[in-house]
């Protein structure tokens, strides 16, 4: 009981003592709370993404074979069908119809697909909410789209998407087979890729080597590597995300380092004068422990709570202009909060630990000194 | 009550881990009721073959990274790589990068 009487005295000083420096330890305050939460951010939101793809693509087909032609992707010849079918191990081989169509009156990339179900539907699509959002059309509203030789051809929306489907297929538009061919003159017995079925999921990559042997102007493109490509893109080492994770970590470098290895005038003082008066060393170190934890305590929990709700309440409100990059259609999706004690605990010992083991030693040195020099400064 | 600034101290703190869990209660609850929305996300994958999320539509690579040509690492022409601001969020897919021997 003592002690805690004795810590929470101590406690009380270091307050005080914060209070008295105000405006400094405010900017100090403020500028950790943005560290955490630009940190917390991206952990949040990156996370979240990984582990939904890894959720919903395990969907996705188990091979994709495309045909590569003068080093671009080409056309698949159906007859490319049967020749895969004959490889043992393979269950099933169809041919996909997909494209991209770029709308110029809106400035918005479409992705067009042939599914089994619409094949027959002629005249009719059914698009993704992003598509009816930026063409600004209903179920049942007429859409006219340009053909490859310039003629302009209707099709009736018989369908809109759930905004739920919003991160899978936002700018989808399901098309019939004979339209899509008409629309981008694409010849009969083409496609654009092939997808197979393997009975047994461990010869996936036995099956893939055989297409490529079989057929080596093709690349298969395994689901696993799929599924792999998703953790690559927001891994913490990629693209943007490294820059800002090594902004913040730098600034939180600096600002530490400053906190190490300098005491103000007045802080030099204080401690002289407390020793002075009798503080023990151990007492002046535990109240500069404390003023760490005040500061380093108050921003994490302050940054943390901040980006849970930019991530999952404000939809990344913040991180928008970048993610939206030149996209006119963007999928408006609220991301599944995948959070846990782990994250928190990770992001816990990266920020509030090293601050508060940094404002040890620059303490632990001052307080060593004879408060008689100190206090003569 | 709260006299003491310790006091004033502790309350913010415990304030604000009680608000950390109620949002990680949010987080699980939110898992909960999304799981519908989940498989529905499964089925529509399943529906049309489709193999990427839809998070970028500026650039074909962005729109399906894992489809991405291992064949022209310019895609369109040299520089190209940076002309839409998402291609900086996206790194080539890891086949490409062990093809390539990037990685």
């Amino acid at each position: 009981m003592a002690w805690i009487e004795k810590q929470r005295n101590i406690l009380d000083f270091a307050l005080s003592s914060l209070v008295r420096r105000w405006g400094k330890n405010l900017a100090l305050v403020m500028v950790y709370t943005v560290i955490v939460f630009v940190l917390a951010s991206i952990l949040f939101m990156t996370h979240s993404i990984k582990r939904e793809a890894s959720l919903i693509l395990r969907g996705s087909p188990e091979i994709v074979v495309q045909r590569i032609l003068a080093g671009r992707h080409d056309l698949t010849p159906g007859r490319y069908i049967e020749k895969l079918a004959k490889i043992p191990g393979v269950r099933e081989v169809k041919g996909r119809l997909w494209g991209y169509y770029y709308e110029p009156s809106t400035g918005a990339n479409y992705t067009m697909i042939v599914t089994d179900e619409h094949r027959e539907n002629v005249g009719t699509i059914a698009i993704g909410a992003g598509v009816a959002r930026s063409s600004d059309v209903r179920e049942g509203d007429m859409i006219p789209f340009r053909s490859s030789d310039g003629s302009y051809v209707s099709f009736e929306v018989t369908g809109v998407l759930t905004p739920e489907s919003e991160l899978v297929a936002s700018d989808v538009i399901e098309v019939s087979e004979r339209d899509f061919r008409s629309l981008f003159a694409m010849p009969e017995g083409y496609f654009t890729d092939l997808t197979l079925k393997v009975r047994n999921r461990k010869e996936v990559v036995v099956v893939a080597d055989k297409i490529r042997r079989l057929l080596p102007d093709t690349r298969p493109i395994l689901r696993d590597e799929i599924l792999r490509t998703y953790d690559a893109i927001f891994d913490w080492r990629s693209g943007l995300l490294i820059v800002v994770f090594t902004g913040a970590i730098l600034a939180f470098s600096i600002f530490s380092w400053d906190k190490a290895t300098s005491l103000s005038f007045e802080e030099k003082k204080e401690m002289g004068v407390l020793k002075a008066v009798g503080w023990e060393t151990s007492e002046v170190i535990a109240m500069k422990s404390w003023e760490g934890i005040v500061v380093s305590l108050t921003s994490f929990l302050l940054g943390v709570i901040l980006a849970y709700m930019h991530v999952f309440f404000g939809s990344s409100i913040l991180f928008m202009p970048v993610l939206k990059g030149w996209s006119v259609l963007y999928p408006h999706f609220k991301l599944v909060p995948y959070v846990d004690p782990y994250q928190l605990a990770a992001l816990f010992f990266l920020t509030v630990v090293p601050y508060t083991a940094a404002t040890i030693i620059p303490s632990w040195r001052a307080a060593i000194i004879d408060p008689d020099s100190v206090m003569r400064l | 009550m709260l006299k003491r600034k310790s006091d004033v101290f502790l309350f913010y703190i415990l304030a604000n881990i009680f608000i950390l869990a109620i949002l990680l209660g949010h987080a699980f609850f939110e898992r909960k009721r999304s799981q519908p929305f989940l498989m529905q996300r499964i089925s529509m994958i399943l529906h049309y073959q489709l193999t990427d999320l839809c998070l970028f539509t500026d650039a074909r690579y962005t729109r399906h990274p894992s489809m991405a040509d291992m064949n022209t690492a310019f895609q369109d022409h040299p520089f190209s790589f940076e002309h839409f601001p998402s291609g900086s969020l996206v790194t080539p897919p890891v086949h490409i990068r062990n093809n390539h021997g990037l990685d």
